[in-house]
């Protein structure tokens, strides 16, 4: 890619985001992320070059909202799934990070269950979020979605070669504070990246930004330096977050830093408010804040491509 | 209309008026429940709140977004409140308590237990 297509596809990124976004596309070659125009990868020979998807985020679908911003949460995810079972190639794993539900009721949980459950890419791994957490026993997730992590809702697996770490910092608040993953929880990260070669692809995932967004609305992790040292020396690494329902990067030497735009409703910009209220926008403006992220690997082994497409 | 029924009208009226007075000193904001904590604009308000042992406090959720109300030790937990909904806790031992929301836990407060 020549310098000149860069920046004009960087303007058409900061365009597209403007706009409420029609869908970003971003390569990242060796920790390098570079905007690509999404009709490069929506016409057959583009998609050929950014490779087969690997997998799908959603998040933030909060099953059970029913504010003005969005009456109907069930039919934005809805839309998303059958944008996600409409993809040419199928992902081969789907990603949701967190606030599945609004309010942590069982009756949310099993429509959102039971939703889920139309994705054609059965594969699901989840972490919850704190809104999944506020039931007073803290068990309704746990009970449908801990057994991967044998209920610590930290746990780790390989596909295609990209080592997937999921991690949980909704439950250890200090108060006033930010989000917290607990010493308990990095060690455990430490012997699980203890004897990977600095060349494997890690994507890490969790609900609340893994680094500091806006610390006035708790939107990031207390302990997440302590995290990144241990993930500096490898060559590729992806962290996802949900949250705070809109699109925020960050590149740090080889770490790419990407939060997902919720299926539910939108949320201001940091500091825009009283706090991370949902947004009420137009009803027709709606579907173009709400979408997925997905992931592919480009030809390239060591490097992975990021996308996100709104429901509209 | 005879004395006896002008006396009962304006025993009436009377009535009338002292509930009247009741019911609008209760309603208007100068005099807050002593015993009430409203989550507004992702606020407890009151942040502190000074009860007598064994006062129940109440929160009330009034924002859009849903609250929760931890207890830092463990001695009370909300699940989430949706807007309209409520909490109450009943205070038996003096003491200091502080409590955060699970959900934005930048929201925190103290009751203090006399």
């Amino acid at each position: 890619m020549s310098d000149d297509t860069v920046l004009q596809s960087r303007r058409n990124a900061l365009k597209c985001m403007a706009y409420g976004g029609v869908g970003t596309l971003f390569t990242l070659a060796g920790g390098v992320l570079t905007p690509v125009e999404l009709a490069v990868a929506a016409d057959k020979q583009g998609a050929a070059r950014l490779g087969k998807p690997l997998f799908v985020q959603i998040s933030d679908t909060h099953i059970g909202f029913n504010k003005d911003a969005n009456p109907d949460v069930n039919g934005t995810l809805t839309r998303t799934i059958d944008l996600v079972n409409g993809m040419a190639e199928q992902p081969a794993l789907i990603i949701h990070t967190g606030d599945i539900t609004h309010l942590s009721k069982p009756a949310e949980f099993d429509m959102a269950q039971q939703m889920l459950s139309r994705l054609r890419t059965t594969e699901l791994h989840t972490v919850p979020g704190e809104h999944d957490t506020t039931d007073p026993t803290v068990t309704e997730y746990f009970n449908r979605f801990g057994k991967a992590s044998d209920n610590k809702g930290y746990y780790s697996f390989d596909h295609a070669g990209v080592h997937f770490v999921a991690l949980i910092n909704v439950l250890q608040f200090k108060p006033g504070g930010l989000g917290t993953l607990g010493t308990d929880q990095l060690a455990w990260v430490a012997a699980d990246l203890k004897g990977r070669s600095d060349s494997t692809p890690i994507v890490v995932f969790a609900h609340m930004p893994l680094w500091s967004i806006y610390e006035p609305w708790g939107w990031g992790t207390g302990d997440a330096p302590q995290l990144m040292e241990q993930l500096r020396r490898f060559g590729s690494v992806t962290v996802l977050n949900g949250h705070i329902h809109q699109i925020v990067q960050k590149v740090e030497g080889n770490i790419t830093f990407h939060t997902a735009r919720s299926t539910a409703y939108p949320q201001p910009t940091a500091g825009t408010g009283s706090g991370p209220a949902p947004l009420k926008v137009a009803a027709d403006q709606l579907p173009k804040m709400l979408g997925i992220t997905s992931v592919s690997i480009v030809k390239h082994p060591r490097s992975l491509a990021l996308s996100d497409t709104t429901i509209a | 209309m005879t004395l006896g029924q002008y006396r009962s009208l304006l025993t009436a009226v009377g009535v009338t008026m002292l509930w009247w007075v009741a019911a609008t000193s209760a309603s208007t904001a100068d005099t807050p429940d002593p015993t009430r904590i409203v989550m507004k604009d992702f606020k407890f308000v009151p942040s502190s709140l000074t009860v007598k042992a064994g006062s129940t406090v109440t929160w009330a959720n009034m924002d859009d977004e849903p609250h929760s109300v931890v207890s830092d030790t463990g001695l009370f937990r909300s699940g989430a409140m949706d807007t309209n909904e409520s909490f109450s806790f009943k205070f038996e031992q003096p003491g200091t308590y502080h409590f955060t929301c699970s959900i934005h836990p930048r929201m925190v407060g103290t009751i203090v237990v006399q």
